[in-house]
């Protein structure tokens, strides 16, 4: 992974500010049981997101892992999988926060929501698995192979199942989604800058970690 | 041609050494009649077909995970090598899935013939039910496969296993026990289809995925 550039950083730290502040302050729409929780639409669907584009970072370089077997890819696809699950907890708080407030209670039997807490399941089973090897290059290709296994299923568990099945979630099982409740498209404004900065953020953090990383192995 | 010839000179192989040692299987199935037996006793009657699909996979886990893990546990690392090299990876771990697939039959034939009498049920669909049991068992020995290999890397722990296999096995095992459900109820075709589809999909790529990775795995 190449430093990142500082008019990246800027575009960051731009987007993450414009979300936190507008996404708070700006109109929405007024409608029954949400209410003014619609706005966890900016930070709680957001978190899930990058949480997949990291995971899928993590896939990525896990298969380059295993055709180069550069020790760099497997540190890196071990990062995303950590700075994943950062926002993963991150999605999955702000998403009990709002369940609270829409369907009375912090979980309900919902498929999205057992898909999610499954996927950082298998996630967490990662790092055990990591940490039970002694050899580094063993280390490097098993988890990347679970890693890879890992991936296709949760892909099939957080966007196939669920949609097999009636989920509570708004845009699910005749619930309406944000673009059916909003038609002059102002939480679109925020909704798809808010992704790209937390994005832009997880792959930042994933970043500086690889730095801190690589400078305590070569002081070793 | 030789595909096939070293595939099943590797099945007769399997069958020949664990049919010299049938304490394994023999273990494995004990196992699934003693849990069958310990249900029977303890619950006597099951009404809900939801609860009677459910207990029924739950015992099918657990007797997969008997029957899969120990495999490779028997094998010496020195014996899997010579192995490998004689028919290379890919043909190995086809013939150790299908193996397995065969086994898993086999014990699930078993399961479902004295299930039923202990718990009798009415069937609507029988075609789909026991469709439901040969994919359900296959894509167990299928997945387990790949990773009682993984687990058997890092120093063959059975409760690694456990923590590697459950949130992998939960999609599988979510969509089985809605096909075996629906069809107990007698539900139309064309509602199971997609879950038939699905299930299909995911033995076959979990097949693929396994005979395309263990090349990775198998020097480590």
């Amino acid at each position: 992974m190449k430093k990142l550039p500082l008019s990246f950083k800027i575009i960051t730290i731009i987007l993450v500010f414009y979300t936190l502040t507008a996404g708070l302050l700006i109109d929405v729409p007024a409608l029954n049981i949400l209410n003014e929780t619609i706005r966890n639409l900016f930070f709680h669907v957001t978190s899930w997101f990058s949480m997949v584009f990291l995971f899928l970072a993590s896939f990525v370089y896990s298969i380059k892992h295993l055709r180069s077997g550069s020790e760099k890819d497997d540190l890196l696809a071990r990062l995303f999988v950590q700075v994943g699950m950062v926002f993963g907890t991150a999605g999955m708080v702000t998403g009990m926060l709002w369940a609270n407030f829409t369907w009375g209670s912090y979980w309900v039997p919902d498929p999205k929501l057992n898909g999610a807490a499954i996927a950082m399941l298998a996630y967490l089973a990662y790092a055990v698995l990591r940490n039970s090897f002694q050899d580094n290059i063993q280390r490097g290709k098993v988890s990347a192979v679970y890693n890879i296994f890992a991936f296709v299923m949760m892909i099939l568990f957080v966007f196939i199942l669920p949609r097999m099945t009636d989920s509570l979630h708004p845009g699910n099982g005749g619930n309406p989604a944000f673009s059916g409740y909003d038609l002059d498209n102002t939480m679109r404004m925020v909704f798809y800058p808010a992704t790209i900065g937390w994005i832009f953020l997880g792959l930042w953090i994933t970043e500086l970690r690889f730095r801190m990383e690589t400078i305590k192995q070569r002081m070793k | 041609m030789a595909d096939l010839k070293n595939l099943t000179a590797i099945l007769l192989k399997e069958f020949k050494s664990d049919f010299r040692n049938p304490y394994v299987l023999g273990g494995a199935g004990l196992f699934l009649l003693s849990t069958l037996f310990v249900c029977y006793i303890t619950v006597k009657r099951i009404n809900t077909p939801a609860i009677w699909v459910a207990l029924y996979w739950i015992i099918m886990l657990f007797t997969s995970f008997n029957a899969v893990a120990k495999s490779f546990m028997n094998e010496s690392r020195s014996r899997m090598l010579y192995l490998y090299t004689l028919t290379g990876p890919s043909h190995f771990i086809a013939a150790k899935m299908i193996y397995h697939a065969l086994i898993m039959l086999i014990l699930s034939g078993i399961a479902i013939t004295v299930y039923t009498t202990f718990f009798q049920i009415a069937i609507g669909d029988h075609f789909m039910f026991y469709t439901s049991v040969f994919l359900g068992s296959t894509g167990l020995a299928i997945i387990l496969s790949l990773l009682s290999t993984i687990a058997s890397k890092a120093g063959n722990n059975l409760t690694l296993l456990a923590i590697l296999g459950l949130p992998i096995l939960l999609p599988l095992l979510l969509v089985t026990i809605t096909l075996m459900k629906n069809a107990i109820d007698g539900i139309d075709l064309s509602v199971q289809y997609k879950y038939l589809f699905v299930l299909f999909g995911l033995n076959l790529s979990s097949l693929g995925l396994s005979v395309v990775l263990f090349p990775y795995l198998w020097r480590e």
